[in-house]
């Protein structure tokens, strides 16, 4: 969408999320849809929110529990919204919330609705675990099956191995590769180093910790009460303050041994975690009371073919926002990049910075610059924080649009990489009327 | 017929008559006489129109099948004969569905009471609605009757006598998945569906016979196969009720005579034994003070008062068990709360309570999981006043202090608007205390809700000289959205609940000091009819908020002369607390579950252990007569605006005997002259605390009752 054809100004009025948790920790006993409706309901407290404001929910969720399969409605009615909104479940890996956002910025921006919830879920401490496809097939067959004699047909051809259920890999369907070899085999491509990859980790941990330790992080998280509510769960729990770059480099590759260099010292963890957030129509907002935070600007999707550069998406989404909006990255004020893995987002910053990329990639005379490491990520990233993948985007729009107004900023700069080849880039504007 | 509308409507759908009861300008459909009338010709023409296969029975109105009988129909009669007859009545009609020789079949949607229950177990088929507003009971023991149009002889025989008893000594509700676990239903099915099923279950049964389904277990039915072991089963009953009622309820021992009788004498024996019990039960003082509470109970679940305003956000302040409940019952009808406690730890605290409440319920299928998600959305605890700048009201639960009240009034007042009331849960300080300095006192109000507030059916809303009417009118709104019985009563140290507990707490204190042993005032009170002794209650509530209530109103017992026990603050100085803190009359460690066991080291306070034998009789009426005697005072002093108020807060605030009437029935019922006899008796004994309230006297000398009869 280009900055010209914009009939409306939409505007990011507040958001929030649950604690981020490492999976099977103190959210394994809930599932996507309790996590959602917390997160939801913590928004309506925090935003103080009229439910009957509300035009339609979009929330995402990229690994489905079968029973909730449109997340989206059972948490938004859970969470006491009318039952009049309707709610849609989007799926498009790490950037669903992304999505939910900007589909919601584009259905205010036609005039179809004033206001709507946006956000995502994600609950790595329960993923559907799955027969074997001989034996979910043969159940099925089960329920035509008319005498008990038809049992007999049951065990014909089933040997006992098809018995054991299949955990699903995070791999990319169409490479076969998880995403771990894929960043290992692309830092690699890019030259990025180990020592560099662990660098950047630690970075995001100690970020991570004393934005927590500062109270910043605290006005984004929606507390939660556990095991009955004899605890409280108010603070992420992957943070890792104690970590070096020896005890980061005694850790072996993960994923391409013995040469690899993503380890899980530099990648993102298995996260248990919910956000939403409010996104309104200017006026509607302004009218009805509320505060927003910033205007929603340019914003683009990508993607390329999955294989040696399937995260590399945010290097091509970023400069296409820029050049809608007529900005350069000395403009920007705030970068809140999503961190999959180290390697992974040094590749992009490389890409960004590099000549040769933008000249045979990008079609571009000249690179699109070096993002400032005093302005990246300064309140922690996905590798520090947690990655629940769906609910990551809308953290980083919350926290970018918390970022400006703390560090007195105009401009916040989103980028994300995704399952698919697939990448997204947002401009934020701080709102100051 | 006359030209009255009728209540059954007919149709005939593939030759099954379905006949729709809708009492005309009615909510609820009720059992009187013309319906009976109306369903005897109804049958004439059913048994003699031969295109007709059966008939099913269903109700017009939204989520309710029939509320019971019309109890107005017992006014009309006065001897235990006359109501034997009317009972009689109600057999004859049941009779001839029972053995009508085409099916007729029942289709019940929504409440289903009684006598409605009654017909449904006359029916040939009970098709029941799994909607949550179906439930179906047998509630006669709560009005001192026994359900009389057959509930005794039949219920048992299609359950099961174990599973029947139950329902029919307590009149609790059956809801759909229990009527299906049971057996009472022959199919659950879900509303739309009732009327399909019911005309198919009607072609079922001209075919074939068909069987009620047997839900009872293999162990059930042995023992009730033999006449030895219904013997066990009926003396274990009359056993446990027995101790529970302590012989108070003449209504529970005549349900298992009857049921017994039953299974003795035969079925059409039985229900003309029945028929006799209920004459003689309905006839009884029990039963008719139960009445008069039923009655003055759903008086006072309309809200009288004008200028309600609308209420959409309350703030409880404090997340107790007072809070916390306080919160629960809002909630369920779809108030949001702000639980807000000092701590954001404790608020979560009070918040899993309640979840844990509906946790409860989802175990019973009254509430799905989802649906106890949703509820729980309501609740938004917190540690700040943020989200208060639009509350609409607020409800304090805190500590019983009055400068921290104070202090909440002042905080409240700064960010909340300038129409938020302003309601304080406190169970003894004035209102007007409270609203000393506040800047807007006309939106103070009381409301004094009872531990736990779940269960506890009353609200007392106190008001001042300076609350407004909107105020009162709007907070006796939300009690009855909570699903509260509502008292509005004027303001005055203790108001009139705790104002009547008091004197009685205090002279079970005074007798401790006399040397009596804590577990007679308890087992002589409990045999009274009270579902608590007094010094149980103290150990409950807490001796440090006994001490508090004792200290608020001491100055105005001692000024006409009564004595005060201080022993409350002095053991409360002592660090006995009571339950809370396992430090109270009775031994709380572990272990000691199962019988109260007597402190006996508080002993110490009270004169050592050497303890002496107070008559039950004399304990009882100091206690009651105290209590009593107050009431009245509250009456006099216009605290009471007038006697079924004081009889119905005592009952549901305090648990004032209900087949007594409450207070002033109570007087009433023994007679003015009897009450003043034996007061003149205690206060020659026992001093100035016992002279008769000048009301008491008044009435003496204009021969009037607190309770004209109608």
């Amino acid at each position: 969408m280009s900055e010209s054809k914009k009939k409306k100004e939409i505007v990011f009025v507040n958001g929030g999320r649950t604690p981020f948790l490492r999976a099977q920790t103190d959210f394994k006993k809930f599932s996507a849809y309790d996590l959602g409706r917390l997160a939801i309901a913590g928004l309506i407290k925090k935003t103080k929110l009229d439910g009957s404001h509300i035009d339609h929910v979009y929330y995402g969720n990229v690994i489905q529990d079968i029973n909730t399969s449109n997340v989206a409605r059972e948490s938004s009615m859970a969470a006491g919204l009318p039952d009049s909104i309707p709610a849609t479940t989007l799926s498009m890996a790490c950037i669903s919330s992304n999505i939910a956002l900007t589909t919601a910025t584009d259905a205010i921006n036609h005039g179809q609705i004033n206001a709507a919830i946006v956000g995502g879920v994600e609950i790595m401490s329960d993923i559907p675990i799955r027969f074997r496809k001989i034996f979910r097939q043969k159940l099925l067959q089960t329920q035509k099956y008319k005498s008990p004699t038809d049992w007999l047909k049951f065990f014909k051809g089933l040997s006992p191995s098809d018995l054991l259920p299949e955990i699903p890999s995070i791999s990319e369907f169409s490479t076969g590769e998880t995403m771990g070899e894929s960043c290992d085999k692309m830092a690699a491509k890019y030259g990025v180093k180990r020592e560099e990859q662990d660098a950047y980790a630690l970075r995001s941990h100690q970020l991570a910790f004393k934005a927590t330790e500062e109270g910043f992080l605290e006005n984004e998280i929606f507390p939660v009460s556990v095991n009955n509510g004899n605890s409280i769960v108010e603070k992420d729990n992957g943070v890792r303050p104690d970590t070096d770059m020896d005890k980061l480099a005694k850790l072996s590759p993960a994923f391409i041994k013995p040469h690899g260099t993503v380890t899980a010292g530099n990648s993102s963890f298995l996260t248990d975690g919910a956000s939403a957030g409010l996104v309104m129509d200017k006026g509607f907002a302004l009218n009805n009371g509320y505060k927003p935070k910033a205007l929603i600007r340019s914003y683009t999707y990508v993607a390329q073919r999955p294989g040696d550069e399937l995260l590399i998406g945010p290097a091509f989404a970023v400069p296409k926002v820029l050049d809608d909006m007529k900005l350069t990255l000395d403009d920007i004020d705030v970068f809140e990049f999503h961190e999959a893995f180290a390697g992974q987002m040094l590749t992009v910053l490389k890409a960004l910075d590099s000549n040769e990329f933008a000249k045979d990639r990008l079609k571009r005379k000249k690179k699109v610059g070096k993002v400032p490491w005093d302005k990246l990520n300064h309140w922690g990233g996905s590798l520090s924080l947690g990655h629940p993948f769906a609910a990551t985007g809308i953290r980083l729009v919350t926290t970018a649009a918390n970022r400006l107004i703390k560090q007195d900023g105009r401009y916040a700069l989103i980028a994300a990489c995704a399952a698919g080849g697939q990448g997204h880039a947002m401009i934020l504007e701080r709102f100051n009327e | 017929m006359n030209k009255k509308k009728k209540i059954l409507q007919t149709e005939t759908v593939e030759n099954v008559a379905i006949i729709t009861l809708d009492t005309p300008g009615e909510k609820v459909n009720k059992l009187n006489e013309q319906l009976i009338d109306e369903f005897s010709d109804l049958l004439d023409k059913l048994g003699s129109d031969d295109t007709l296969e059966g008939a099913l029975l269903i109700s017009g109105k939204e989520n309710n099948f029939i509320a019971g009988a019309d109890i107005e129909m017992f006014k009309t009669r006065e001897t235990a004969e006359e109501l034997s007859e009317l009972s009689w009545t109600g057999h004859e009609i049941l009779l001839r569905v029972e053995n009508f020789d085409k099916p007729i079949v029942v289709g019940i949607h929504g409440s289903c009471m009684g006598g409605g229950t009654e017909l449904a177990l006359a029916s040939h088929y009970r098709i029941v609605s799994d909607h949550k507003s179906t439930k179906i009971g047998l509630p006669e023991v709560k009005l001192g009757l026994l359900p009389g149009m057959g509930g005794t002889q039949r219920l048992p025989r299609l359950i099961g006598i174990q599973k029947a008893l139950p329902y029919l000594l307590t009149g609790k509700n059956m809801y759909s998945y229990q009527a299906g676990k049971t057996g009472f239903a022959d199919e659950v099915v879900h509303q739309y569906a009732v009327k399909e099923a019911g005309i198919k279950a009607v072609k079922k049964l001209k075919n074939e016979k068909v069987s009620h389904p047997d839900k009872r277990s293999a162990l059930e039915k042995v023992s009730e196969s033999n006449a030895l072991g219904r013997n066990i089963i009926f003396s274990q009953a009359r056993k446990r009720t027995q101790s529970e009622t302590k012989g108070n309820y003449p209504a529970p021992p005549k349900i298992i005579d009857s049921v017994e009788y039953g299974y003795k004498h035969g079925f059409e024996k039985g229900l003309e034994n029945e028929s006799r019990l209920f004459g003689e039960l309905a006839v009884t003082p029990e039963s008719r003070a139960l009445v008069q509470l039923f009655f003055a109970m759903n008086a006072s679940k309309k809200n009288p008062l004008e200028k309600k305003r609308e209420i959409k956000k309350i703030g409880v302040l404090g997340a107790g068990l007072m809070g916390s409940g306080i919160t629960e019952v809002s909630i369920e009808d779809e108030f949001h709360v702000w639980l807000k406690d000092q701590k954001l730890e404790n608020a979560m605290k009070g918040e899993s309570s309640i979840r844990e409440n509906l946790d409860k319920k989802v175990g019973k299928h009254i509430i799905s999981e989802f649906e106890r998600d949703e509820t729980m959305s309501s609740v938004h605890p917190t540690e700040t006043y943020d989200g208060f700048e639009d509350i609409d009201l607020v409800i304090e639960a805190v500590f019983e202090d009055l400068d921290l009240k104070r202090n909440i009034v002042k905080e409240i007042e700064d960010v909340c608007p300038d129409n938020t009331i302003f309601a304080s849960n406190t169970s003894s300080l004035p209102i007007s205390d409270i609203a000393k300095n506040a800047k807007r006192p006309e939106n103070i109000v009381g409301m004094h809700y009872f531990s736990p507030v779940q269960k506890m059916p009353l609200l007392e809303i106190v008001k001042t000289d300076q609350t407004a009417d909107w105020v009162v009118a709007t907070a006796f709104d939300v009690g009855l959205r909570q699903g509260k019985n509502v008292i509005v009563v004027n303001d005055g140290p203790g108001f009139y609940t705790t104002r009547i507990l008091a004197p009685y707490i205090n002279e079970a204190l005074l007798l401790l000091e006399e040397g009596a042993k804590i577990e007679d005032l308890d087992s002589a009170m409990k045999q009274f009819g009270f579902p608590v002794g007094p010094v149980a209650l103290l150990d409950e509530v807490g001796i440090d908020v006994g001490a508090h209530v004792a200290d608020t109103l001491s100055d105005k017992f001692e000024a006409r002369g009564a004595k005060t026990s201080k022993k409350s603050k002095e053991l409360m100085d002592e660090d006995y607390l009571g339950r809370k803190n396992k430090r109270g009359f009775y031994k709380y460690e572990k272990g000691s579950k199962k019988k109260k066991e007597v402190n006996e080291k508080i002993y110490k306070y009270f004169g050592g252990t050497d303890r002496l034998s107070f008559d039950q009789r004399e304990i009882q009426y100091r206690l009651s007569t105290m209590m009593i005697n107050e009431a009245v005072l509250c009456l006099q002093e216009e605290i009471l605006k007038n006697p079924t108020d004081g009889d119905l807060g005592a009952i549901l605030g305090l648990g004032f005997p209900p087949f007594l009437g409450g207070p002033f029935r109570y007087i009433d019922r023994i007679g003015l002259e009897s009450f003043l006899e034996s007061m003149n008796t205690l206060h020659s004994s026992n001093g100035d605390r016992f002279k008769p309230a000048d009301l008491l006297l008044e009435m003496k000398s204009s021969q009037s009752l607190f309770h004209p009869k109608e």
